[in-house]
């Protein structure tokens, strides 16, 4: 069990002074990106609510965005159990500024790992954190970071058009353009999403909703006009 | 024609002989020769008169960069361009055959050859070869029956589509088409979209990089803009050249012409048959 005189900003591994059993070595439930960025008064992040079981889209209201503290906000995408886990381990250290360090600690020694990328965001005293963490401890602080397949779709898009001072609508809009990008596109993704803000004064998650897709390109209802043949 | 008599259906596909030597001299220490491969960035998007191709232009040899500035943009007909992705040696052989392939049916039919008789004949290869032929394309062409977008797997399966990506920073275009794209674009405002396309796969994708080749096909027209854009200028130029220091110092230049031992006999025997 945890030792309660641990201070709160401590790295090292003698936090975790259980046995551990065997830790995940494959994920079983799983959720995919998740897509933050810096804006004008703070921090918006954004992940749909999507739980896979392998290739079954099983739990659709899972909440991968948690407040920690007062100030930050952590989310996670991969093995879900495991992000439960750091939740209750966050819960107990009730941390503030260090938290991808704490990310890195809980980290493979031999490779056991808590089978989770996360995005840990937070704004004090003026100064926004934005940073990512994941399974194999790598960790880096960005204007924009995003986990898993998010990296590959949402990044190239924000890197084009992410500048400073974006206002709260414009924040939005651009994590809504990834996000929708990433529902036509990732497997795993569902179109009921989160947004969350948060700023000086605290943590603001919204409630699910859906974005608006559109399917009906005429070229994809009659694909083969003119082209017998080719399926 | 022949005078063998017909064997039954030609054996095509792999030859597997080989495969056996091939392990054993890797596990005797043989470094495998590592293939030249176009990671790459391949877009293709149709618009309303047409299809525009786009493709970057670097070619990898695992973590090296083989070739800055390479064509991928492949003539398959004179209305019809396929852009390839996978081992270069791969895409360039099936678009060559595939191209002779089809000037042999023009001229047999004295018909303008079709996007689907390309696909076709592509598919069919690649399939036979069960995807050992590394290559992955993207065919498109404007034939009588408008203009076509296409893309073929390794594999042998195809796709037909309004815009479509392939190559290791696809997911990079992709991610640009599905947010910009949309129906009835015109030919400036679909290069621009292609461009920006492969731009972003030239930036977010290690495997891309260098310049960006695009191809508008149009009804009866064809405009290959090698090198649309370059984004990637050398950055430092020495202004001192290079010079070579001349090792060896040129006395005097003496042409000789050989001799003529060429005589014209008049009234000779003609050659025998």
């Amino acid at each position: 069990m945890l030792d309660s005189e641990v201070p709160a900003t401590t790295k090292n591994s003698s936090v975790i002074s259980e046995a551990d059993s065997q830790r995940t070595l494959y994920p079983y439930v799983t959720g995919t990106s998740v897509v933050g960025i810096k804006y004008k008064d703070g921090i918006l992040m954004a992940a749909d609510m999507g739980g896979s079981y392998g290739s079954t889209l099983q739990y659709k209201g899972v909440e991968r965005m948690k407040p920690v503290g007062k100030h930050s906000l952590i989310g996670a995408s991969g093995e879900l159990s495991d992000f439960q886990e750091i939740l209750r381990y966050l819960d107990e250290l009730i941390l503030y500024d260090n938290l991808w360090d704490d990310g890195n600690s809980l980290g493979p020694k031999e490779f056991n790992p808590l089978w989770n990328s996360l995005v840990l965001g937070g704004v004090k005293n003026g100064q926004k954190y934005l940073g990512t963490v994941n399974m194999i401890g790598v960790h880096y602080e960005d204007n924009h970071v995003a986990t898993g397949f998010g990296n590959h779709l949402a990044r190239p898009i924000l890197r084009d058009e992410w500048h400073e001072n974006l206002s709260f609508e414009d924040g939005v809009k651009l994590l809504e353009k990834c996000m929708r990008v990433l529902l036509y596109r990732d497997r795993s993704a569902v179109n009921k999403l989160q947004a969350t803000k948060i700023t000086e004064e605290g943590v603001t998650i919204s409630q699910p909703y859906a974005l608006k897709t559109s399917w009906n390109l005429a070229a994809f209802k009659n694909p083969t006009v003119g082209a017998e043949g080719p399926w | 024609m022949s005078k063998a008599a017909i064997e039954g259906p030609p054996k095509g596909g792999f030859s597997f002989d080989l495969c056996r030597r091939n392990e054993m001299l890797v596990q005797k220490g043989l470094n495998a020769p590592s293939f030249l491969k176009t990671g790459t960035t391949i877009v293709g998007l149709v618009f309303q008169d047409g299809v525009i191709l786009g493709a970057d232009t670097r070619a990898t040899e695992g973590p090296i960069v083989a070739d800055k500035n390479c064509e991928k943009i492949h003539y398959i007909a004179p209305n019809i361009y396929c852009c390839g992705a996978g081992t270069a040696a791969d895409t360039e052989a099936v678009t060559d055959m595939v191209s002779s392939q089809l000037t042999l049916h023009r001229h047999h039919t004295g018909r303008e050859s079709r996007v689907v008789t390309a696909l076709t004949l592509l598919k069919s290869h690649l399939f036979s070869y069960q995807g050992y032929v590394s290559a992955a394309l993207v065919l498109g062409g404007v034939d009588f029956t408008g203009p076509h977008l296409h893309t073929i797997y390794p594999h042998g399966s195809t796709d037909t589509l309004p815009f479509a990506t392939m190559g290791s920073g696809s997911l990079a275009a992709m991610a640009v088409f599905e947010s910009k794209y949309r129906e009835g674009l015109t030919r400036d405002e679909g290069v621009q979209l292609v461009a920006e396309a492969i731009s972003s796969g030239i930036f977010n994708d290690l495997g891309s990089g260098s310049n960006v080749d695009i191809c508008v096909l149009t009804k009866g027209h064809k405009e290959y803009l090698r090198n649309h854009l370059q984004p990637n200028p050398r950055t430092y130029i020495s202004e001192k050249g290079y010079s070579f220091s001349k090792k060896t110092e040129v006395l005097l230049t003496k042409i000789t012409p050989l001799r003529d031992s060429i005589h014209i006999i008049e009234g000779g025997d003609e050659m025998e048959e």
